[in-house]
C-alpha cells in the first residue's frame, strides 16, 4: 500500500510542477472567459495569436457562472475578455457592472447598432437565428406563419420543445415580452404548452430527430444545428435534411428571431488594448466566415460572405428587437414559463 | 513509563482532535457559506417557486431518491454476497467487473441510452420498419422519464453499495457463518439472518454515497427532462440570475442530506460489531453448480452488461465508425484528468484517516458536528459547492492583494482562486464524505482492544494507526483511494467553473462536446474517461481481493 501511495504522490508532484501559475498582466497576453466551446472559439484564437503574436489564455464554462465568477473575483480577476452565446447573458454581466466601455472605431463602424451594446460594452460576434422547422410530407408551409400561430390548437399534440431550461426558447419568449407584452405572451406559452406531442427534454437536434421521425410535426431550433445535419456525411442525417424544412418566421411583421453571441472587456482587464485587438479581430472578414463556415451561423458585419447551406436557408428578415431587452426580460420569461407549465 | 505513556497519548489526542476540527472546519466552509445565504434578502423568487415548480422539484427528487435506492441494493448486494462466498464460472472476473460501471459518469450512459433507445434511435426504428407502425401506436418504454433516470443512476451508482458491502461480506468471520450453518441455517437464512444485518452498516454506507450522488446529479436529469432540486437550482441561478435564491434551495437540498445522514447513523446505533481479524483464514466458498451456477452468473452478468459492456459498446463504436475527433489532443487530456484524479485521491484519503481517527480517539462533540458538516458538500452540485469555495478564496485574495500593495508595493493577482488549488479544494468538500465514510467503516470493525493493546505496549496513537489500523484497513484505503479517483475523474460542474486557463479534461472536453449536441463526436472522450478509470479499478479491485483471500 505504501508502494500505491507512493505512485500517487509521484504523480501528484509531476503534475503539479507541469502547471503554469496564473498569467499575471503583461503586455503581450490576453485572458478570455469564453462560454463559446473550446472547439468553436479555439481555432480564432490561435489565428489571432499567429498573427499578433499575443498570447491568449482560455478557459471555457458556461456563461452564468463565468459572469459569477467574474463577479466574484472583483477587481483582480484575470479575465480580459467575457464571451457569451447569448445576448441576455452579455446584458446580465453589464448589470452586474463586471464590464466596461470601449471604444473601437471599427467595432462601431463594422456591427449594427442593435447588434451592440448602447454604451459600448458588449458586442455581437455572430448571428445566431431561431425559428420553425416542420415536416415536409405533413405540413404545408402555408399553414405556417408566425411564433404566436404555434399556440393555435390547429397544432394540438404536433409540436415538439426542449425545456423552459434552454437559455434560447428563454431568450425567445423575452424578445415576445417585448413586442407583445406580458399578458399576450403568457396566454400564448400555455397555448404552445398544450400542443406538445410529449414533454420537453433534450437539445435542438433531438427535437429535429423526432420531427422526422414522426414524434410531432414541427420544431422551434436555432439554424445552426440544422446546418450541422445538412453539413453530415452520414445518411440518416441527410434524409433528415431531405425531410425537413426551414421556415422563416414571422416575416410580415417583426421578423424572425435572433440572438448573438458576443464579447465585451471586462472591468477588472489589466490588458485592454490587446482585449480590443481581439475582438476586432474576431468581427473581421475572416472569422465571421469561419463561423458561418464552421458553425452555420449567421455573421455581424454586413457584406460577409455566408456558406452554401445557409445560402439554401433562403434571406430573411430578422427581428431588430434590441438585444440588451432579452437579458432584462429573462427573469420575466423564466417566471411566465413556470407558470405556463413548461417543463 | 506508564506515565510518559499517557502523556504523550493526550498530546497526540490535542493535536489529532485539534487538526480533525481545523481540517473539517475549512472543508465545511462553503457549506456554510451556501447556508448563509438563508439569511441573505430576495424572498420574492420563493413565493413564485413555492406556487409552480417547488412540488414537482421534492416530488421528483424523493421518487428518484427511492427508486435509486431499490435498484442500487437490487444490482449491488446480491452480487456482492455471490462473488463472495459462493463459487461459480466467472466470479473471479465478475468481482471485479462489477466495478466497471463506477468509471461510467452518469450523464454518458444517459447518452448512450438516449441514443439506443428513443424514438429516433435504432432499436425503434428497427421495429417501425419492421412493423410498419408508427408513433404512438405501439408501446415502447419512454427512456428520457423519471424511470429512465432512475435505471440510468442505479446502474452506475451500484457498485458503491457492491464495493462496500461486499467488503463486509469478505470481513465477516466465516466462522460465525460456518457455525450457523452446523446450527441448522440454511444457506439463504444465514444469508437473511447473520450475514445482512452484520454487514448492514457497509451496505447503508454504499447507498448513502449512491443517494447523494443521486441528489447531486444534474447531467441525467437535466437531459432526461426531469426536474429535480438540482436542476431547479441551476434554473435558479442561471434563468432566474438569483444566486442568493439558488444557493437558499441548496441549502435546503442540505436538508435531505441530514435526513441521508441520520439514517446512516441509525444503521449503526448500537451496532458495535468487530470482525475477528485475528483468526480470518481464508474463506471456503461454496461451490455452486447447475442452475444455481447459471442463475449466480446472469445475476453478476445483468449489472455488468447493462451498466458497461452496452453502454461501454455503444460508446466504442460511434467512437470508432462516426466521431471525429484529434487522437493527440488526448495524451495531454488524459494525463491532466489522471494526475489531477490521483492527487486529489490521494489527499482526501489522508484526510479521511486524520478525521477518522480522530473520532475513534475522541468523541468530543465539535469534532462530530464539524465532520458531519463537512461531509455535507458530497450533496451539493459541483458548482454550488464552487461558488461557495470562490466566496471565501478571493475575498482572502482581496486581503492578501492589499497587504501587498500596501506593505511590499507588489501586485499580487490571485492566488487561490482560478488555481488548481482550488479545484483540489473543491475536490475534497465535494468528496470528502466518500473516504470518509469508507475508511470509517474499516476502521469500525477493528477492536478498540486492539488500540488498547497497541497503546499499552507503548506505541503512541500515531504508531497504532500506522502499525496496526492501516494494514487491517488496508481495504478500505484502497476502495476509499478507488472511489474518490473515479468520481474526480468523472466530475463535471465544479472542474469547469473552478480550473485554470488553458486547462481542460476529459470530462470538460465530453461535456462540451455533448452539450453542443455533437453526442457522437463526444464518444471518444467518454471512452477515454472509462479507460482512465478502469486501469485503477482493475488494480485496485485485484489488490483489495488479494488481500482478503
Amino acid at each position: 500500500m505504501a508502494n500505491r501511495l507512493g505512485i500517487f504522490a509521484l504523480a501528484a508532484g509531476t503534475f503539479f510542477s507541469s502547471i503554469t501559475l496564473p498569467v499575471l498582466a503583461d503586455s503581450d497576453l490576453v485572458n478570455v472567459y469564453s462560454a463559446r466551446k473550446e472547439a468553436l472559439i479555439k481555432p480564432l484564437l490561435d489565428k489571432f495569436e499567429a498573427e499578433t503574436d499575443i498570447v491568449v489564455n482560455l478557459v471555457t464554462g458556461n456563461a452564468d457562472a463565468l459572469l459569477k465568477r467574474l463577479q466574484i473575483e472583483g477587481s483582480a480577476s484575470p479575465a480580459d475578455i467575457f464571451i457569451t452565446v447569448d445576448a441576455g447573458r452579455l446584458q446580465r454581466a453589464k448589470d452586474a457592472k463586471v464590464l466596461q466601455p470601449i471604444s473601437s472605431e471599427k467595432l462601431d463602424a463594422a456591427i449594427p447598432a442593435h447588434l451592440r451594446d448602447t454604451d459600448r460594452q458588449w458586442y455581437g460576434l455572430s448571428q445566431r437565428a431561431r425559428t420553425i422547422f416542420y415536416a415536409k410530407d405533413r405540413v404545408d408551409p402555408a399553414q405556417l406563419s408566425t411564433y404566436e400561430d404555434l399556440a393555435d390548437p390547429k397544432w394540438k399534440g404536433k409540436i415538439c420543445s426542449r425545456s423552459s431550461n434552454n437559455v434560447y426558447n428563454q431568450s425567445l419568449v423575452a424578445a415576445m415580452l417585448e413586442s407583445n407584452g406580458a399578458e399576450q405572451t403568457e396566454t400564448w406559452a400555455k397555448g404552445f404548452v398544450a400542443n406538445f406531442a410529449k414533454p420537453p427534454a433534450g437539445g435542438d437536434t433531438d427535437q429535429l430527430r423526432a420531427v422526422n421521425a414522426g414524434v410531432c410535426d414541427l420544431t422551434l431550433a436555432n439554424t445552426y444545428y440544422f446546418g450541422r445535419l445538412a453539413n453530415s456525411s452520414k445518411d440518416v442525417d441527410k434524409q433528415l435534411v431531405e425531410n425537413i424544412g426551414v421556415f422563416w418566421a414571422n416575416q410580415n411583421d417583426r421578423g424572425a428571431h435572433v440572438n448573438v453571441s458576443g464579447a465585451g472587456v471586462t472591468a477588472a482587464s489589466k490588458n485592454k488594448e490587446n482585449a480590443i485587438k481581439l475582438i476586432e479581430f474576431l468581427t473581421s472578414p475572416e472569422s465571421q466566415k469561419w463561423y458561418a463556415e464552421v458553425n452555420s451561423e449567421y455573421p455581424v458585419v454586413a457584406g460577409s460572405d455566408i456558406s452554401s447551406v445557409l445560402k439554401d436557408f433562403g434571406d430573411f428578415t430578422a427581428d431588430t428587437v434590441e438585444l440588451s431587452k432579452l437579458g432584462a426580460n429573462n427573469r420575466t420569461a423564466v417566471e411566465l414559463m413556470d407558470r405556463a407549465g413548461w417543463k | 513509563m506508564t506515565t510518559q505513556t499517557f502523556n504523550s497519548t493526550t498530546r497526540s489526542f490535542n493535536w489529532l482532535s485539534g487538526s480533525a476540527v481545523l481540517i473539517a472546519s475549512i472543508l465545511a466552509l462553503p457549506v456554510l457559506v451556501i447556508c448563509a445565504f438563508l439569511f441573505a434578502g430576495s424572498m420574492d423568487v420563493w413565493s413564485h417557486l413555492f406556487s409552480t415548480v417547488l412540488g414537482d422539484y421534492i416530488g421528483n427528487s424523493l421518487a428518484l431518491l427511492i427508486g435509486v435506492s431499490v435498484g442500487v441494493l437490487l444490482l449491488g448486494v446480491p452480487p456482492a454476497w455471490l462473488t463472495s462466498v459462493c463459487d461459480f464460472p466467472g466470479r473471479k472476473i465478475f468481482t471485479w467487473a462489477l466495478l466497471l460501471p463506477l468509471a461510467v459518469p452518469a450523464y454518458i450512459i444517459a447518452y448512450t441510452y438516449t441514443g439506443l433507445l428513443d424514438f429516433a434511435g435504432p432499436v425503434q426504428t428497427l421495429i417501425r420498419d419492421i412493423t410498419g407502425l408508427g408513433y404512438g401506436e405501439y408501446y415502447f418504454f419512454e427512456i428520457r422519464s423519471l424511470g429512465g433516470a432512475t435505471i440510468m443512476l442505479s446502474l452506475v451508482l451500484y457498485p458503491y453499495v457492491y464495493l462496500l458491502s461486499r467488503a463486509a461480506f469478505l470481513e465477516q468471520s466465516n466462522s460465525a457463518i460456518e457455525v450457523s450453518r452446523t446450527l441448522g441455517y440454511s444457506r439463504s437464512k444465514a444469508f437473511f439472518k447473520l450475514a445482512l444485518p452484520l454487514a448492514r452498516p457497509a451496505i447503508i454506507a454504499g447507498l448513502t454515497l449512491a443517494l447523494m450522488e443521486t441528489l447531486a446529479d444534474y447531467g441525467t436529469v437535466q437531459y432526461f427532462g426531469v426536474t429535480t432540486f438540482t436542476t431547479g437550482i441551476f434554473r435558479t441561478f442561471y434563468g432566474l440570475g438569483d444566486s442568493a435564491a439558488a444557493a437558499q434551495l441548496a441549502a435546503m437540498l442540505l436538508g435531505f442530506v441530514v435526513l441521508l445522514i441520520l439514517l446512516e447513523k441509525y444503521s449503526r446505533r448500537q451496532i458495535k460489531y468487530h470482525a475477528n481479524n485475528e483468526q480470518r483464514k481464508r474463506p471456503i466458498l461454496v461451490k455452486l453448480s447447475g442452475m444455481q451456477a447459471l442463475g449466480a452468473f446472469l445475476l453478476c452478468l445483468l449489472p455488468v452488461l447493462f451498466g458497461f459492456l452496452i453502454p461501454g459498446g455503444v460508446l466504442l463504436n460511434w467512437a470508432l465508425t462516426q466521431a471525429e475527433f484529434n487522437p493527440q489532443d488526448f495524451v495531454e487530456l488524459a494525463w491532466n484528468s489522471f494526475t489531477l484524479a490521483s492527487a486529489a485521491a490521494a489527499l482526501a484519503v489522508c484526510l479521511a484517516l486524520i478525521l477518522a481517527y480522530a473520532r475513534r480517539m475522541n468523541n468530543q462533540k465539535r469534532v462530530q458536528t464539524s465532520i458531519m458538516i463537512a461531509g455535507m458538500g458530497y450533496a451539493l452540485p459541483g458548482t454550488i459547492i464552487a461558488i461557495g469555495i470562490l466566496i471565501p478564496m478571493a475575498w482572502l485574495d482581496h486581503q492578501l492583494i492589499n497587504l501587498a500593495s500596501k506593505w511590499f508595493d507588489l501586485n499580487l493577482g490571485l492566488v487561490f482562486s482560478g488555481t488548481l488549488f482550488a479545484l483540489l479544494f473543491a475536490y475534497m468538500v465535494r468528496f470528502l464524505a466518500v473516504s470518509l465514510g469508507t475508511i470509517q467503516t474499516g476502521l469500525d470493525k477493528i477492536k478498540p482492544s486492539i488500540d488498547s493493546a497497541g497503546r499499552s505496549l507503548g506505541c503512541t496513537s500515531t504508531q497504532v494507526l500506522k502499525r496496526i489500523h492501516i494494514p487491517l484497513m488496508r481495504s478500505s484505503v484502497l476502495t476509499a483511494l478507488l472511489i474518490v479517483f473515479v468520481d474526480v475523474l468523472k466530475e463535471l460542474p465544479a472542474t469547469l467553473i473552478l480550473r485554470p486557463f488553458n486547462f481542460n479534461t476529459l470530462a470538460v472536453r465530453a461535456f462540451e462536446l455533448a452539450s453542443d449536441e455533437r453526442l457522437i463526436d463526444a464518444a471518444p472522450a467518454s471512452l477515454m474517461i472509462v479507460a482512465v478509470g478502469l486501469l485503477p479499478v482493475i488494480l485496485l479491485s485485484r489488490s483489495i481481493a488479494r488481500g482478503k483471500e
